[in-house]
């Protein structure tokens, strides 16, 4: 089942990604031609098999529940596009 | 000097015939003369490069030693570099200088390795032919109308072209191994776990690792040492001895069983890459290796499992990419949700949308159990196919790539057609196993690579067969023309 333009547009907005009206049948062409390749899995018997998730199949690790880093604000705020008194600035968001 | 390789530059450091300052300013001085023809930094580091050069030549003065001390390197341009442009070859962090040092960056510089600058690469990684970068693309230097590979292309082409000896790359899908095999360079991706990935920007997770690209396996060695260590800032690391991949290089073959996959050998490759591969097999034989034909039935499944895999965990990852804390952000915004889509539509390209897109449908809901998990249960076929081959045999050998380097833009308006190109390396990923690719010949001038895989941890193993291969060919000591 091929993506319309209308599902290309939903995917593009729930990835938060804006995208220009004119390339959206160029977007939508290469996107089919990706799940095409993809949708080849369909054809492979993967009954009884578990998933692999890791590689090694490790687990995440667990430490004691310590400080172990001091605080960075100032240096991570300075290459944030806008901030001011330690905080991040965005457009308003409640009216 | 440029033609010196790591080795080579440690041993003259030691004996003092130059200084790491010299060889510094020599290097640095080259890749201002030739890099425009290449494009293969995103940015040249100089005064770093100086700083640290003298400080390398002032511990060696009060009697520290070690072979990477003062020695040059370039990072790929997704390892986090301290106050310095981390761009991930992308426009969303052109203006990204990072505050902190990947694990990766920062070990190397402890054992005093000089920092020329940071490569060009596919925009996040994402890319086999480093024509996706937001700073334009690299250039082989084996013939300047063709791609260097990717998405390591920069570092692939600076080594390759003399610019330095050594730089680190990452592969997801083949992004050391493939540019290494398109550029005639010894390139490993080591066991997935072994370098830490902390402060290496993130494309897929579970499929990244870091690891050395150079001119010979013994370069290899000695930067994969400095590399590789268990790291607590990764939650994937593992705590593994690190042996000293040094000691076993000329370690006899003698009896080393080698694996050739059938499916490796059949439709889609190039029949001259196949006959330079066969010729390699012959020198190995004659080093005392037994080769026999293996079978890993699911290789032709890894390319779907990796197109549902790799995007899904990149639209994940890229999320952070939003406008708001760092990186990129669009003029004007309306609102939030302008903000973050303007600013992600504006600082990602194409295939990194793509990808993040392709990503964000096959985990939406209703559609994970079809691709996620499905491409999960193909990644364990995989795995088994390998375990079931390491019980026969200790190595796998097989092209690194089914064509060599193809010419600019011949495949970017097809993404299908590039992502076929990564058919023998992205298994490698998918089953986290070490892998290396290796000069062993040319065909139209081109050159062309073998690959090696290896079980877990040995990579070690893979040095030891790559550098006995280096003692009895030349074609790793080929250089392009004009370089």
């Amino acid at each position: 089942m091929a993506l319309q333009r209308s599902d290309v547009e939903k995917i593009a907005h729930l990835a938060r990604l804006g995208l220009n009206e004119g390339e959206l049948p160029r977007i939508t062409d290469a996107l089919n031609s990706i799940l095409g390749l993809v949708d080849q899995m369909q054809a492979v018997d993967t009954s009884g098999i578990e998933p692999l998730a890791h590689p090694l199949e490790a687990s995440q690790r667990l430490r004691p529940d310590q400080v172990t880093e001091s605080n960075q604000r100032d240096s991570y705020q300075a290459i944030a596009p806008s901030t001011e008194n330690g905080l991040y600035l965005v457009p308003k968001v409640i009216e | 000097m440029h033609q010196l390789t790591l080795a080579e530059i440690a041993r003259g450091l030691a004996d003092k015939s130059f200084s790491s300052e010299e060889l510094t300013g020599a290097l640095l001085a080259r890749i201002k003369q030739l890099d425009p023809q290449l494009n293969s930094f995103i940015s040249v580091t100089q005064d770093l490069a100086l700083g640290q050069a003298r400080a390398a030549d002032a511990r060696r003065a009060a009697g520290e030693a070690g072979a990477l001390l003062g020695a040059p390197i370039a990072h790929k341009d997704l390892f986090c570099t301290n106050g310095v442009r981390t761009s991930c070859g992308s426009k969303m962090l052109d203006n990204f200088k990072a505050p902190y040092d990947a694990t990766v960056v920062a070990k190397l510089a402890e054992a005093g390795m000089v920092t020329l600058g940071k490569t060009n690469m596919d925009e996040f990684a994402m890319g086999s032919a480093n024509e996706s970068s937001h700073y334009g693309p690299v250039k082989n230097p084996w013939n300047l109308e063709h791609v260097p590979g990717g998405s390591s292309g920069g570092s692939a082409a600076a080594v390759a072209a003399r610019l330095l000896p050594v730089t680190t790359g990452t592969d997801t899908g083949g992004s050391i191994r493939q540019p290494a095999a398109l550029t005639n360079l010894t390139g490993l991706k080591p066991t997935y776990g072994r370098v830490s990935r902390w402060g290496m920007i993130a494309y897929a997770s579970s499929l990244d690792q870091g690891g050395p690209l150079a001119r010979t396996a013994e370069d290899c060695a000695l930067l994969l040492q400095g590399m590789a260590g268990f790291d607590a800032k990764d939650s994937t690391s593992i705590d593994e001895p690190v042996p000293d991949y040094s000691a076993n290089l000329n370690a006899p073959l003698e009896g080393l069983r080698i694996g050739l996959p059938k499916e490796y050998f059949g439709a889609g490759l190039d029949p001259r890459i196949a006959d330079l591969v066969l010729a390699s097999v012959k020198e190995l034989e004659k080093l005392g290796a037994v080769v026999k034909e293996i079978s890993l039935p699911n290789m032709q499944h890894a390319i779907p499992a990796y197109y549902v895999i790799a995007p899904a965990e990149a639209s994940s990852n890229l999320s952070r990419f939003d406008g708001v804390r760092f990186g990129y952000r669009c003029e004007d915004p309306k609102d939030l949700t302008d903000l973050y889509k303007r600013s992600r539509g504006e600082g990602f390209g194409t295939e990194v949308q793509r990808r993040i897109m392709v990503g964000t449908y096959a985990l939406s809901a209703g559609y994970y159990d079809a691709y996620y998990l499905k491409a999960q249960k193909i990644r364990r076929l995989i795995k088994n196919d390998f375990m079931t081959a390491f019980e026969q045999v200790d190595l796998i050998l097989g092209p690194t790539t089914p064509n060599p380097a193809w010419k600019l833009g011949a495949k970017s308006s097809d993404p299908v057609a590039a992502y076929l190109e990564d058919v023998y390396t992205i298994t490698a990923n998918l089953a986290g196993l070490p892998g290396l690719s290796m000069p062993a010949g040319f065909v139209e001038g081109l050159p062309v690579g073998v690959q090696l895989l290896a079980p877990y941890f040995q990579e070690g193993r893979l040095l030891n067969v790559a550098y006995r291969y280096q003692q009895v060919t030349d074609w790793h000591t080929r250089a392009p023309n004009g370089f």
